[in-house]
């Protein structure tokens, strides 16, 4: 009886613990960690594709899901500011706290781009570690996942072989769609572009492509139809050959800039679900790269 | 003299014509320097740039491989911790990198009453002496919110909420410590703080979808119920959301009297439940229980020769609380469109002796059951536009005081409890430009006291300095 009991007990604490459990801020990292965590990994992704990562509800069940967590895996440079400290505060769970393993920032993983060098409000939405969209550029995809990979096997020691093997199949199978994307994408270097909302330097910075202006007045800031068509003055002299926006950005302005300059009006799937194309990262980066060569052909 | 000017004459005339003869051989030589300067530049460029990209990519390597190391051979805690430290080492160091994240808001309005603000009260409710009414009319300025918070060391953190009244009188509002490394779910915080009972009673008032509490707020909880004390929660290990929580405190303000006694006045139990239906719909119910003790808790009246009088309330207060709230957006993505659903309903037992100054202190069996409930649903129809809809009932319910019953007063002594069921309409629409500024107007059909409806326009503004704030769900 004894035994029975004590078997019994070993395989709940075998099933509390076979799985490093993780909750992702986005979808991007939600993919990353299920990449290298395989089969060992229990990936929660606390928003869909088409939700604005700056603006997420502080939902009960995020609360829930990080209460049990190993790891969350949030991108940092205060993107998740709004909502990510209540959650962790209200958690109940050391582990995951700022600071400790189980908390894991992406931001510090790279090289940030678009860091102010002054901390005022009327410049609008900035971010002072620097813009926190990292994941456009898929470089960054790898850095992260390098970083990822050593805190994940950090964490769940037993299963670190696994983990390290997993990214190092999936940095391979990586860094061959890469050249892929980069010889498909070239003759895109030098185009110039008009961009919604601040969201995708790292993907033009990795492409070469020049952003002549936004959209938005401020980031985060909406654009009134004046000054839309004072940006469309500004920038007909630099021929912006499409103006793009993320799947998550509300489509009027990029729709009137698009009607009234006449170029195309992209959008771009920003993660993984942010278009029925973009099922995982790669499928992303193909439906990023298609997107853009579709309209400026 | 002559020959003196006419040797200049001819000097110039030398020097005039000696640059059209060299001007074709200085202009080709001109431009032989500027092509070679040019080369000798861009050359240069390029190097600079070769060693740029170069510096780059060993600056990047050097991180990863300096990260990779630190990951494996220490704690990442440590890691993070050694980043700044190796950026800032030139800098002196500076004692107020450890300052508390600070925020302030800044809260008025433009108030227009058709009935006097002074002579507010909810009908059939006893007052609950808090700060209720629709506030002054014209131009008024509102609280002024100052809040401060830091981690205090790796378990604990504290954050502290002044409020400044336009009077000049400094209020505080929150005052707390909150565990962050007990862990299995569990929290514990203490000190002055909102009690955690219902939906709305934590939200700061700037957090408000309305300018104003339900009348259900107002009459059962002068507003908000703040509490010295103790809380602790506990998260079930569950994927839906479960949460206990209970508080025990002093009781300092309504529905407890500051009882001026050792142990516990006031104490609180609640329980949350709340989860997702798909990515569009997110929801949370719960259930509270609110018990106090008041002793010798006093109202002002008016007896029926128009006397002021002053009534107090010693025994037991029994209040449940039933809220729920749900939050729709298409995809999950409430930036462009949402919708809030949000509902209360209270009831309160009150048992125990009234006393009156009317018939000098006499005293007599007090008991009322009371309910009220509030339902507002706010619409975001597009991006930083949002309108609202609320309204508020009260139902005063049975009130049995036995001074009335036993011939000693008669109801016309207490005009406060006259029966009366109060009631409001509320719509409201706001603009929010960015994150931080929130400009509201509102107009309620307020019929809270007894034969007067007031109509109420608000025209408010919300403005958020300092620290970028997280807001509860």
């Amino acid at each position: 009886m004894k035994r029975l009991i004590f078997i019994f007990f070993s395989l709940l604490s075998l099933a509390a613990h076979a799985d490093l459990k993780v909750l992702a801020t986005v979808p991007e990292w939600g993919a990353l960690a299920q990449e290298i965590g395989g089969k060992h990994a229990d990936v929660f992704i606390a928003t869909g594709g088409l939700q604005d990562p700056h603006r997420v509800q502080a939902r009960p069940s995020l609360i829930a899901r990080a209460r049990n967590a190993d790891l969350v895996v949030a991108t940092g440079a205060e993107l998740e500011i709004g909502w990510l400290p209540i959650i962790l505060r209200n958690s109940g769970n050391p582990r995951v706290q700022p600071g400790q393993p189980g908390n894991f920032e992406a931001a510090r993983a790279v090289r940030m781009l678009e860091v102010p060098t002054r901390l005022d409000r009327a410049d609008g939405d900035v971010h002072a570690g620097g813009n926190p969209h990292i994941h456009t550029d898929p470089r960054n995809i790898l850095k992260v996942g390098e970083a990822l990979t050593a805190r994940m096997a950090q964490l769940d020691a037993a299963n670190a072989s696994s983990y390290r093997a997993n990214f190092k199949d999936f940095a391979e199978r990586w860094k061959a769609a890469m050249a892929k994307w980069e010889a498909s994408a070239a003759p895109l270097r030098g185009l110039h572009v008009v961009t919604q909302h601040k969201a995708f330097p790292y993907l033009y910075d990795w492409l070469g492509i020049v952003e002549v202006a936004t959209l938005e007045p401020k980031p985060g800031v909406e654009p009134a139809v004046s000054y839309l068509s004072q940006v469309m003055n500004d920038v007909a002299t630099q021929k912006p050959r499409m103006v793009i926006r993320a799947a998550w950005n509300s489509p009027q302005p990029t729709e009137w800039f698009s009607e009234h300059a006449h170029i195309p009006g992209v959008v771009l799937p920003f993660t993984v679900g942010g278009s029925n194309q973009a099922k995982d990262l790669f499928s992303l980066f193909d439906d990023t790269v298609a997107q853009l060569l579709r309209v400026s052909n | 003299m002559h020959r003196a000017s006419l040797s200049v004459l001819a000097a110039c005339g030398v020097l005039a014509s000696l640059p059209a003869q060299a001007a074709n051989n200085d202009l080709k030589s001109l431009r032989e320097e500027i092509a070679q300067m040019r080369q000798a530049y861009e050359q240069r460029i390029n190097a600079l740039e070769a060693r740029l990209i170069k510096a780059e990519s060993t600056a990047d390597s050097a991180q990863t491989v300096a990260r990779q190391t630190a990951v494996q051979q220490t704690s990442v805690q440590q890691t993070l911790a050694q980043q700044p430290m190796v950026q800032q080492a030139a800098m002196p160091t500076q004692s107020n990198r450890f300052n508390p994240e600070m925020s302030l808001i800044l809260m008025g309005s433009y108030n227009n009453l058709k009935q006097d603000p002074n002579a507010y009260q909810i009908t059939g409710f006893v007052p609950t002496m808090g700060e209720v009414g629709p506030g002054s009319r014209g131009f008024s300025l509102g609280e002024s919110e100052l809040v401060l918070s830091a981690n205090i060391d790796p378990n604990w953190r504290g954050t502290a909420t002044i409020a400044l009244a336009p009077e000049g009188e400094v209020e505080v509002e929150e005052a707390f410590f909150q565990s962050l490394g007990l862990g299995n779910g569990f929290n514990l915080k203490g000190g002055r703080f909102y009690s955690g009972i219902g939906y709305m009673n934590e939200q700061h008032a700037h957090a408000w979808d309305f300018a104003d509490a339900p009348l259900a707020y107002k009459a059962f909880l002068g507003n908000q119920l703040g509490e010295d004390g103790v809380q602790i929660r506990w998260l079930a290990p569950t994927d839906m959301f479960l949460e206990f929580g209970a508080e025990v405190g002093r009781g300092r303000a309504f529905p407890g009297a500051d009882n001026n006694k050792n142990g516990v006045s006031q104490g609180a139990v609640f329980a949350h439940l709340g989860g997702d239906a798909g990515i569009s719909n997110a929801w949370r119910v719960g259930l509270s229980w609110l018990g106090s003790s008041p002793k010798d808790r006093s109202f002002d009246d008016t007896d029926s020769l128009g006397n002021d009088v002053s009534n107090s309330f010693s025994g037991k207060s029994r209040m449940w609380v039933v809220d729920g709230v749900w939050k729709w957006s298409p995809d999950g993505n409430s930036t462009v469109r949402n919708f809030k659903l949000q509902g209360e309903y209270f009831k309160r037992r009150e048992d125990g002796t009234l006393a009156s100054s009317a018939c000098g202190g006499c005293a007599a069996d007090y008991n009322s059951d009371q309910s009220g409930w509030y339902v507002q649903g706010l619409y975001q129809f597009m991006p930083r536009w949002r309108a609202g809809l609320r309204h508020d009932a009260l139902k005063s319910g049975t009130v049995d005081i036995g001074l009335v019953n036993n011939g000693t007063l008669s109801l016309a002594d207490f005009p406060q409890l006259a029966a009366h069921d109060p009631k409001r309409n509320t719509v409201m629409l706001d603009y929010s430009p960015s994150e931080y500024t929130r400009f509201r107007l509102q107009f309620a059909r307020d019929k809270s006291g007894l034969g007067a409806t007031d109509n109420q326009l608000f025209l408010q503004y919300i403005f958020s300095l300092g620290a970028h704030g997280a807001h509860s769900f």
